[in-house]
């Protein structure tokens, strides 16, 4: 991620490059060419944690079931919070391409602040379970279900520490023009979790084990 | 193709601040040694990386080497007395690993970080910082596997390590934690290498090198790049899920705590498959690259190799569970993956007939490396015969978990990859270090291995099917004499393999000592990569010339006779060298070194001793990795030109700022 603090000039390419200086063969950047492979790659790791949920969810020796613990219309608030931070990140965006350094930075923060409620939510929610009697070892659905969203919600809080990042660049007057860019990748990674959690809310708490 | 984006258009443009590049967040200066060990610790040039890579890996490739040589040992004679039966465990796992993924992968690593760069015309890769934390994660990740032999023992599970052996009361000691972690470390290079290889091939390509111009080396690792990109997070959800069963005491795999032991096989198998392509595909790319130049004919079917090299990657990916035959999947998944498993010999089966049919009717000189390409022709065409017969499942629940398959993955893993890759010593030396490798020791070299390859793997067939099964560490009189006959036989092959190595140890500090007169083009060869010097600049082109043809090179040293309609050489290769240095680029824009990479890389294993031993060592580890990530992002783009002693004159430092 700290790369992507740097500009994308493509490294190797010699000044009179006649691609532009900014985009090589594919007319894509190297730095947004090498986020979207590794969302591709991330895709697979999500897909292989969501396998082993799928497997297990139903499978409780002990302690409570999915249902005893699962608090959906609180999750539905976070998720709806998380949902709405994509909204403030395509704004911060936009801002960034049009060179506005405040807006930029307002939507930053804003983003910043509706992911770190969803992370704070998931941590009130992980503490509510264990009162409830589900700890991380106590069946093979607690561990499936805190590997899988716990794994999401690193992701997230990764995803804010780039934004706080970024909003500490753009303090330094360095994000604007042709960097905008850089706001521009977090926001694929930022959209790319956001869509990974529909797919986990969705599997682990609306359809029923 | 081509995705293009939409250029942003500025609807009010505000002032934007003035930024000067080289104060940039300028806290640290950027090291710019150009000699001595500082300017191997910090590179991040390609070439060194790829020469690191390939002498890491080498050093591992002995390593694994002296443990398959304590095995045999240990079965030349019935009822062995060499290893106890626990060693013995540590040792096929420890040989399988490190031969799997410290000294094949890496070693396809040290030849595409060298060669992806020369051969699509670009100065260095995409993300240069990146390519030499991978290294370092590599490396680190390799040597903290190691580790657990001071720390309480290897790892015991076999290199697939299934549930319940990985669990703790079958493997009681670290060894398992080190052998889950060490793997991750080395999954995250793979990771961050393959994004950063396929980047630089689709992005920073010469001018004209459309992706059907690319050499097919490039495009054989371009399609293992996807492979790991896709592959490695597989392995690494089954490692965090080991890895938390056992630090944290979870029951992913624990059939008494009611898991499935499946999920860990098909997670494994899906990586695990996949992975073979991983293995073999950059040696096609090699002797796809040799066999034409030594046949003095164009690679017969160019296309047909490229889509047969896309088609084995997509394809890989469907024929995971034949691994599985005999874990009572059902009738109807073992007939889908019978089927798959069957289809995909079709794509290596074109492959080899591209081969056979570019040497047909050439002028074939049988040097060294010409002969290791033949080599891996004939050795992996046995190899791949013998697996699809794994194919067909009845015969597959015989054969698994027996000798059988230890012979067919021997063939295709040694016969196919090792010899691809001892091929590409040959081929690339003088192109790495201005030296030709001996080819009368050469000769000698490939010989006694392929004598060694089949005398060793040969008879694990027949000791197979007469019931020899994997990971026994006695074989005993009662098997009968095809049993303990063929280990004798299997033993002295061994022998005469690891001789066949030595000799090219040999042969490379021979070469090293004589002088540096290997010609700008020993080979007459046909691709990018030789239109350089020997070794490359550390800009590896002073100009890069503009592509029109597949085999770019040949066809500037060639060209046909309207008249007679004979090929005729119009130009030498000195002849081409010049023409470029008088062109040469005034400004060459190359990253500078930097400290950040080994710092950031020595946290993560760091943090893997302190999951296994105490929670606040992996603190201190994540405290490294996180100031590496910070160092690395506050680094100035480029090295001030003060820095610089004396002040470098030459091409100008202005240096890029992507890394």
């Amino acid at each position: 991620m700290a790369d992507l603090a740097v500009s994308p000039v493509a490294a190797g390419h010699d000044a009179h490059d006649d691609h532009g200086a900014h985009h090589g063969s594919t007319g894509l950047s190297n730095n947004k060419l090498a986020m979207w492979l590794f969302l591709g790659s991330d895709c697979l790791l999500f897909g292989g944690l969501i396998s082993t949920y799928m497997l297990y969810r139903g499978r409780v020796a002990e302690g409570p079931h999915p249902e005893d613990v699962y608090n959906i219309p609180f999750t539905s608030v976070s998720s709806f919070v998380l949902l709405m931070s994509s909204l403030t990140m395509v704004l911060a965006v936009t801002s960034a391409h049009r060179g506005d350094v405040k807006r930029t930075r307002l939507w930053l923060i804003a983003t910043a602040l509706l992911g770190a409620t969803f992370v704070g939510g998931q941590v009130f929610e992980f503490t509510e379970m264990y009162y409830k009697g589900l700890g991380y070892t106590t069946s093979l659905f607690s561990s499936s279900f805190y590997t899988l969203t716990g794994f999401h919600g690193v992701h997230v809080t990764v995803g804010v520490i780039m934004l706080l990042s970024l909003v500490a660049i753009t303090l330094r007057g360095r994000i604007p023009g042709n960097r905008a860019e850089v706001v521009e990748l977090v926001g694929l990674y930022w959209h790319f979790v956001d869509i990974v959690w529909i797919v986990i809310f969705t599997l682990v708490y609306l359809i029923p084990s | 193709m081509a995705i293009v984006e939409k250029p942003p258009t500025p609807l009010e443009l505000a002032p934007a601040p003035v930024v000067v590049p080289r104060q940039a967040f300028g806290l640290y200066k950027r090291p710019v040694s150009t000699t001595g060990w500082k300017s191997w610790l910090f590179t991040v040039d390609h070439k060194k990386l790829g020469i690191m890579y390939g002498v890491a890996a080498f050093v591992f490739f002995i390593i694994g080497g002296i443990e398959a040589l304590l095995i045999r040992l240990q079965l030349a004679r019935p009822n062995g007395t060499i290893l106890s039966a626990q060693t013995y465990n540590e040792l096929f796992t420890t040989h399988a690993t490190t031969m799997v993924f410290l000294f094949v992968m890496p070693m396809g690593a040290a030849f595409w970080n060298y060669f992806i760069p020369l051969q699509i015309g670009a100065r260095d890769v995409a993300f240069p910082r990146i390519n030499a934390l991978g290294f370092w994660l590599f490396l680190f990740g390799g040597l903290f596997f190691y580790l657990s032999l001071f720390l309480g023992g290897l790892p015991d599970c076999g290199w697939f390590c299934y549930a319940p052996n990985s669990g703790a009361v079958f493997s009681p000691t670290n060894g398992v934690d080190f052998w889950a972690i060490a793997l991750q470390i080395t999954g995250i290079a793979s990771l961050t290498g393959s994004i950063n290889i396929i980047v630089t091939v689709l992005n920073m390509r010469a001018p004209g090198m459309t992706l059907m111009k690319l050499p097919i080396f490039t495009w054989m690792v371009l399609v293992v790049q996807f492979l790991l990109v896709f592959a490695i997070p597989v392995i690494s959800v089954a490692l965090f899920l080991l890895m938390f069963q056992r630090v944290f005491g979870a029951t992913f795999f624990d059939a008494a705590a009611g898991a499935d032991p499946l999920l860990w096989q098909h997670l494994f198998w899906i990586f695990g498959h996949p992975e073979v392509y991983i293995l073999i595909l950059p040696s096609f790319g090699i002797v796809s690259e040799i066999l034409p130049v030594f046949s003095r004919k164009p690679l017969f079917g160019y296309p047909f190799v490229v889509f047969s090299g896309a088609a084995i990657g997509f394809m890989g990916w469907g024929v995971w569970a034949h691994h599985m035959f005999a874990s009572g999947l059902g009738p109807v998944s073992v007939a889908v993956f019978s089927a798959t498993t069957m289809f995909i010999a079709v794509p290596t089966g074109v492959k080899i007939i591209n081969w056979i049919a570019t040497m047909w009717g050439g002028k074939i000189r049988f040097t060294t490396a010409m002969l290791f390409s033949i080599g891996l022709i004939v050795e992996f065409t046995i190899g791949g015969l013998s697996g699809v017969t794994h194919a067909i499942a009845p015969s597959d629940w015989q054969q698994t978990d027996t000798y059988h398959i230890v012979a067919h993955f021997h063939y295709v893993l040694f016969g196919g990859a090792v010899f691809g890759i001892f091929a590409g010593f040959y081929y690339w030396w003088p192109k790495m270090f201005g030296r030709l490798l001996d080819e009368k020791l050469g000769k000698w070299n490939f010989w006694l291995m392929v004598l060694g390859v089949n005398l060793t793997f040969a008879p694990m067939h027949i000791s197979g099917l007469a019931g020899q099964s994997r990971r026994n560490y006695i074989i005993d009189d009662v098997q009968g004499p095809w049993v303990t006959s063929m280990n004798l036989i299997a033993t002295i092959g061994a022998f005469v393999l690891a001789v066949g190595v030595l000799i090219f140890i040999i042969n490379v500090v021979k070469t090293s000592r004589g002088p540096r007169n290997a010609p700008l083009d020993p080979w007459d060869a046909r691709t990018y990569e030789w239109m350089t010097t020997s070794p490359p600049k550390e800009h590896n082109f002073d100009s890069i010339p503009p592509v029109h043809s597949i085999d770019e090179f040949f066809h500037r040293k060639y060209a046909e006779d309207h008249d007679t309609g004979e090929i005729r050489k119009v130009a030498t290769a000195e002849e081409i060298m010049a023409e470029q240095e008088a062109n040469a680029d005034k400004h060459i824009h190359l990253p500078s070194p930097s400290y950040w990479p080994i710092v950031l890389a020595s946290g993560v294993p760091v943090i893997g001793l302190g999951l296994i031993f105490s929670v606040p060592l992996a603190i201190v580890g994540g405290v490294i990795v996180l100031l590496g990530a910070y160092g690395w992002a506050l680094e100035p783009s480029v090295a001030d030109d003060t820095d610089f002693d004396p002040p470098a004159g030459g091409p100008s430092k202005e240096l890029s700022t992507v890394g």
